[in-house]
């Protein structure tokens, strides 16, 4: 039972491709053994920057015989039928074999396939793998055509028995021959070595200054500089990401800690932070005390005669240079928030382009503002707080440190606001209202923060169908499905009540104002302004624009003035875009919802009730719902429901009315008709003050109540009677049923 | 190489050291080219001789300039004039990260004191249309060149592949020579009869672009030029392949890559000017980039570009 090496010796591997790399390697590889009729008894792969490694131990040294039995035709069938089976199965005639069957005398061949050795099965599935490795990114170099994610140099593959005899795999991929040497750290091994065993390749490589365990290599790099922080009193800041990638960027860890220049312990310790990790994958070192980041630790690859001075002094400078220019940036920010505040450090926005069909940042802003404003109350904030956070959310912008850092947007507006001695809810909203920018992302909560996400989100939206630049298939370059969900959570995430649509149809005037404005004559555009400050009246675009409209009409402006104008061509078609842009919300809301298991139509079937724009009020609707349906009562109430339903629609169908009229229990023939004439009646209050309360859960007990007189209902009675009073009267009455079912939700909706 | 233990003293030391050490390993020793570039990579000896079958070898110093990094002087380490170190071989050697590390050698850097890494750092260039895989090169924490194996270029597969090395050479010499701001670094050699740093060759000329280049270079013109060198070089291209008068086969690749050139440098003046929106920066690189796919298009048509005669 021979055990198995294999390294792929390459230039330089990104960090973060290695230990998915070496697990590819170990899955496909020991697939592909195990397809080939070899077993093995265990396998683990390895990685560092240039070198992946496998051991397989206890292969089998062959893969066994095999035998196949296969029929042929009968021994007196045409000559071409015998000579084709004879290809088929690689056999000549001499070796058949002929047995008597009912039918006749039979060909039969057997089939022999010997056993391979283990080393060209190995030489065979391992050209393969490498030929086809799964890298994120692979390239080619040279002259060849070999694909591999940097240069590959060496392949090393023994077979060692159980004597301990090596084999070399006799593999040649591309020119490169498969030996039994590899080399070790490059700057501190000592030229290429070979190797006669899995225990003997690792101990090698440690003597040559290379730790083959990436988890042994982190774990080292985090003890070390662990305690050299603990020696100085101080802290290691955890950072996994940061430690993975480390242990991927050295063979030979050798950790330094360094000092951060006192004159930059000023800075945020984001910044130090954000600057250290980032550009020089230094881990950040805290004085708990203080909570303030003092030193460094950065990681080199190699240990040199002077401890590590050198690097560490050229570490130290680059990061002086990388800090002074953020101290630079900080100090001239702080400047200019304090001469001209935060609004003039945002002033440079007018020239920047947020789109080119949709204006400026400023404008964006100035369109934000005014729908934070609009928002503000509906979310619990003070509306001249939510103004002023989205006046000067993204002036962090034109920052310097933001230019430098675009990571530290949002957070360096928080530091500038409080500098500029601006409302801590400000402040907030500032580093806040970006937020949540991925499914992983916190929702915030403080409501200036809340109003002013929610507005710029819904601007965003708004402008891009105004543009008709909508997300299509796989295409979303402004990541608009984010937007939305960004909605979807905020609303649900603080159980806000807002209304949607009359912000988006305020928002798609206000960006359709920005867009055709500079064509249109000054009357166009305060009758538009008009209807913008009556949508938060109206609730809705179209009340507003028609009261708007009628009144000018009775001042004297008549209607059709309007003709071809570009009030008349928006009064046309933003219902529209509205509509769809609502559309495109509930459909991410239905994607969101799937998550958390509530039934699709579910939704649609509280989606189809009035205040579907109101999102909280939706889900609250569709929560209650579906537990409803989850309970014995709800079930069957939705199947008398269904019946009632049906039999009332092929009736009106065919007699062409709609029975709505109001049932008499006067008619009431059956005691289990009365029975439900009262159940209703009962009931009808009941559900109303509970749908009053928006009290789902409640309504729909109530409604419960109603399932046993309706079952007993159909059991008992005939609908359509022979007399057309009756039939009619009972038609009506199911219409009652119907009238307080569809009051909930609109049960025809639901499947099954 | 004979003074390898020897730190070097100027600037200019390091240059003539890359020199003797690339053109010691066989590198053809070009100038710099002769237009405004960006980067040492638009040299036509690297975009255009990347692409084709014919092997290439060639090592150069490449003043670019990237206006919108200018400083007027003042900052330690940011110039809108700086100079690059360009070295490409077609196809790539298997040992060019050893030589590579020979030319650290040769201009002083022990590599038994510092700590040099491979960092992963994928090139591409939008305007180029041109990508390749490789590494930004660390010495101790400070990234002291760019190594790249081009795998497009020009929207073209680069086959043979070539080795790309990209030294960025104020920050390197920085470094070598310990000097903490460009302009107090040596150009030449401190003990010369004149001795002349790097401020007293640049200081003036930083200031006087840095104003020029952000606030004073005329948009309107700047944008004209870019249309007129964006229509020249689709002309030049737009040309027949037989010249009339000689009766030759001439494909004007290098006259038309020149106009896609000036037209980036154009791009990249009207972006320090701020007169360029973050979408219409797209469409301008775009732009430029749909004449370098071009240039490319047709160099692969010429002799050097690898087709027969």
């Amino acid at each position: 039972m021979p055990d198995l090496l294999i390294e792929l010796f390459s230039e330089e591997i990104p960090a973060r491709m290695q230990s998915k790399a070496a697990e590819d390697l170990r899955a496909r590889l020991t697939e592909a053994l195990v397809e080939a009729g070899l077993t093995y008894a265990g396998a683990a792969a390895f990685s560092t920057p240039r070198r992946l490694a496998l051991t397989v131990q206890g292969l089998t040294g062959q893969s066994p015989t095999t035998r196949e039995e296969r029929k042929g035709p009968r021994v007196d069938a045409p000559e071409q039928a015998i000579e084709g089976f004879l290809r088929g199965a690689g056999l000549s005639r001499d070796q058949l074999e002929i047995r008597d069957e009912k039918k006749g005398q039979v060909y039969f061949a057997t089939i022999t396939k010997p056993g391979r050795p283990a080393a060209d099965i190995v030489a065979e599935e391992l050209d393969k793998i490498i030929r086809n490795f799964p890298w994120p990114k692979s390239m080619r170099w040279g002259a060849g055509s070999l694909r591999w994610v940097r240069p590959l140099h060496s392949i090393l593959c023994i077979l060692t028995d159980e004597a301990g005899e090596v084999t070399v795999v006799d593999l040649d991929v591309d020119g490169i021959r498969a030996g039994n040497t590899t080399e070790g750290h490059r700057f501190m091994g000592a030229g290429r070595f070979a190797v006669t065993s899995f225990d003997d390749y690792r101990a090698k490589l440690r003597r040559a200054h290379v730790i083959l365990e990436a988890e042994e290599r982190a774990q080292h790099i985090w003890q070390e500089a662990s305690n050299q922080a603990f020696a100085s009193g101080l802290e290691l800041v955890e950072d996994r990401g940061l430690l993975a990638e480390v242990a991927g960027l050295v063979e030979w860890p050798v950790v330094l800690m360094g000092r951060i220049d006192d004159a930059f312990l000023g800075l945020p310790p984001e910044v130090l932070q954000t600057s250290m990790k980032e550009h020089q994958k230094f881990f950040s070192v805290r004085n708990p005390k203080t909570g303030r980041i003092e030193r460094f630790v950065t990681v080199a690859n190699v240990e040199t005669a002077d401890q590590g001075a050198t690097i560490l002094a050229g570490n130290q400078k680059v990061l002086a240079a990388r800090l002074s220019d953020a101290k630079f940036f900080w100090e001239n920010d702080l400047r200019t928030v304090q001469a001209e505040g935060l609004e003039g450090m945002g002033a440079g926005l007018a020239h920047v382009t947020f789109h080119n069909k949709l204006g400026s940042q400023a404008e964006r802003i100035a369109r934000i503002a005014a729908l934070a404003r609009d928002i503000a109350p509906l979310v619990g904030a003070d509306a001249d707080l939510a103004e002023q956070a989205a006046k000067v959310a993204k002036a962090d912008l034109q920052s310097a440190m933001v230019g430098e850092f675009p990571e530290l947007q949002g957070l360096m507006g928080r530091y500038y606001a409080q500098a500029a001695g601006l409302d801590p809810a400000v402040a907030a909203a500032c580093q806040e209202h970006y937020s949540p920018l991925g499914p992983g992302d916190a929702v915030p909560s403080a409501p200036v923060s809340v109003a002013v996400a929610l507005a710029d989100k819904i601007d965003t939206l708004t402008g891009f169908w105004a543009i008709d630049e909508k997300p299509t298939g796989s295409k979303d370059p402004y990541a608009l499905r984010r937007a939305a969900l960004g909605v979807i959570r905020l609303a649900l995430g603080n159980g806000v009540r807002v209304p949607l649509a009359g912000s988006i149809d305020a928002q798609l005037l206000r960006q359709k104002i920005n867009l055709y404005g500079h064509k249109a004559e000054k009357g166009e555009i305060d009758t538009l302004e008009e209807v913008l400050d009556e949508v938060a009246q109206h609730g809705v675009f179209g009340a507003a624009f028609h009261a708007v409209l009628d009144r000018l009409q009775s001042n004297g402006q008549p209607k059709d003035q309007w003709a071809g104008t570009l009030v008349a061509q928006v009064g046309a078609t933003l219902p529209e875009f509205s509509a769809d842009l609502l559309a495109f919300l509930h459909d991410r809301l239905k994607v969101h919802l799937r998550d958390e298991g509530l039934r699709h139509d579910v939704i649609d079937a509280c989606l189809a009730m009035p205040g579907n724009d109101d999102l909280t009020l939706l889900v609250h609707r569709a929560r209650a719902l579906g537990d409803f349906l989850k309970t014995d009562d709800g079930e069957n109430l939705l199947q008398g429901f269904k019946r009632a339903n049906n039999i009332l629609t092929q009736a009106e169908e065919k007699d062409g009315v709609e029975y709505s009229y109001g049932a008499d229990v006067k008619f009431a023939e059956t005691d289990e008709e009365r029975a439900l004439f009262a159940a209703l009646e009962a009931a009808e209050p009941a559900i109303a003050s509970a749908l009053k309360a928006e009290d789902f859960a409640r309504a729909m007990a109530a409604m419960a109540a109603l399932r046993a007189p309706i079952d007993a209902f159909f059991t008992a009675v005939q609908v359509n009677a022979e007399s057309p009073v009756i039939r009619r009267n009972r038609l009506n009455l199911l219409s009652s049923i119907r009238h307080i079912c569809l009051q909930a939700a609109d049960l025809t909706r639901i499947e099954g | 190489m004979s003074d390898r233990t020897e730190k070097p003293r100027s600037f200019q030391e390091i240059i003539l050291r890359l020199q003797a050490y690339w053109a010691a390993k066989g590198c053809a020793m070009m100038q710099p080219y002769d237009m405004e570039v960006g980067a040492g990579t638009f040299h036509p000896a690297t975009t255009l001789r990347s692409l084709g079958s014919k092997p290439w070898a060639a090592a150069y110093v490449q003043p670019s300039r990237r206006p919108t990094d200018g400083r007027y002087g003042e900052n330690p380490n940011r110039l809108q004039h700086y100079y690059q170190y360009q070295v490409l071989i077609k196809p790539s050697p298997p040992d060019m990260q050893d030589l590579y590390l020979g030319s650290l050698r040769a201009i002083g850097i022990d590599m038994a004191l510092h700590d040099i890494r491979f960092v992963e750092d994928d090139w591409e260039s939008p305007t180029l249309g041109a990508w390749g895989l490789g590494w930004e090169v660390w010495c101790d924490g400070m990234e002291v060149s760019q190594f790249t194996y081009f795998q497009q270029v020009g929207g073209h597969d680069c086959a043979p592949v070539s080795g790309e090395l990209t030294y960025g050479l104020e920050r390197l010499a920085m470094y070598v020579l310990g000097i903490d701001h460009v302009m107090d670094m040596p150009f030449n050699d401190p003990a010369a009869p004149i001795a002349l740093t790097y401020g007293d060759v640049f200081r003036q000329t930083e200031e006087e672009y840095s104003r020029w280049n952000f606030d004073v270079a005329n948009t309107d013109v700047l944008l004209r030029h870019f249309e007129e060198a964006e229509a020249e070089c689709q002309a030049i291209l737009a040309q027949e392949a037989v010249d009339p008068k000689t009766g030759k086969r001439i494909i004007m690749a290098h006259p038309a890559y020149d106009q896609c050139i000036k037209a980036s440098h154009l791009f990249n003046l009207l972006d320090a000017r701020g007169v360029i929106s973050v979408t219409e920066r797209q469409a301008y690189i775009g732009r430029v980039r749909a004449l370098a796919k071009q240039c490319a298009d047709a160099f692969v048509q010429t002799e050097a570009g690898g087709q027969a005669a």
